[in-house]
């Protein structure tokens, strides 16, 4: 049973505050998935409170500065099952998790940070992980 | 920065953790950690390796799941504390072990 609404509200506003769009269905999934060009953050987004509760906060620290990917999005796991499940068509050869975090690249995945590597660590840690990989993928050449 | 979480009181430490258990047998577990009690380990969404069944070699199996986790082929498993020897995080495995 999925949790309340109400409950998950700010956990979502979380994420949107930071600039996220948030993906509701399937089709818009797929929408975002069909534009290719450029450098795209998805964060399957969770309410577990072992990983979640650090990765939000991490994602939000590691937006803070440059470089950034150039789209934000994000689905809820366990409250848009449709849409969360699309989402991980997009990369169903790695194990389902959430909280989870996927970069890509022109359309192609690049870097993947599943939920066991976001248990436990706090949010500079995180922020950390996600920074060295907006430096590799997300940089603009000078 | 305003945190958003659920707690798990009452529940062990590792309680939400995804961990390698290891035990007597040829079984190596790899799954999220849901309490550890005196019947021994709880595991949600686990996998699984057995020495000898599996397709791939152990090293490399659990070298894949410490870089990208494990597929939940058990949604919930008990390992008997008998036949637990060690649980460890996944995180702390060196991902080239």
């Amino acid at each position: 049973m999925p949790y309340s609404p109400l409950l998950v509200r700010p956990m979502r506003e979380e994420l949107l505050a930071a600039g996220f769009e948030e993906l509701r269905t399937a089709e818009e999934v797929d929408r975002f998935m069909a534009e290719r060009s450029g450098t795209a953050l998805l964060v399957v987004n969770s309410v577990c409170g072992c990983a979640a509760g650090m990765a939000r906060p991490g994602v939000r620290l590691a937006l803070q500065q440059a470089p950034r990917p150039d789209r934000l999005v994000t689905v809820f796991a366990g409250q848009e099952v449709e849409a969360t499940a699309r989402a991980r068509s997009y990369f169903a050869d790695l194990p389902p998790s959430s909280p989870s975090m996927a970069l890509f690249k022109d359309g192609a995945l690049v870097w993947f940070l599943p939920r066991h590597r976001i248990e436990g660590r706090d949010a500079l840690a995180v922020a950390e992980d996600l920074r060295a990989a907006f430096a590799e993928h997300c940089a603009v050449p000078a | 920065m305003a945190r958003t979480f659920t707690a798990h009181e009452g529940h062990h430490e590792l309680h939400g953790i995804t961990v390698v258990v290891e035990t007597r047998g040829p079984e190596l577990w790899v799954g999220r950690c849901h309490d550890i009690d005196a019947t021994g380990v709880t595991l949600r969404d686990a996998d699984v390796h057995r020495d000898g069944e599996s397709g791939s070699a152990r090293d490399a199996w659990l070298q894949r799941a410490a870089a990208v986790g494990v597929f939940p082929r058990h949604s919930r498993v008990l390992i008997p504390a008998g036949e637990t020897v060690s649980v460890r995080r996944l995180v702390d495995l060196d991902s080239s072990c």
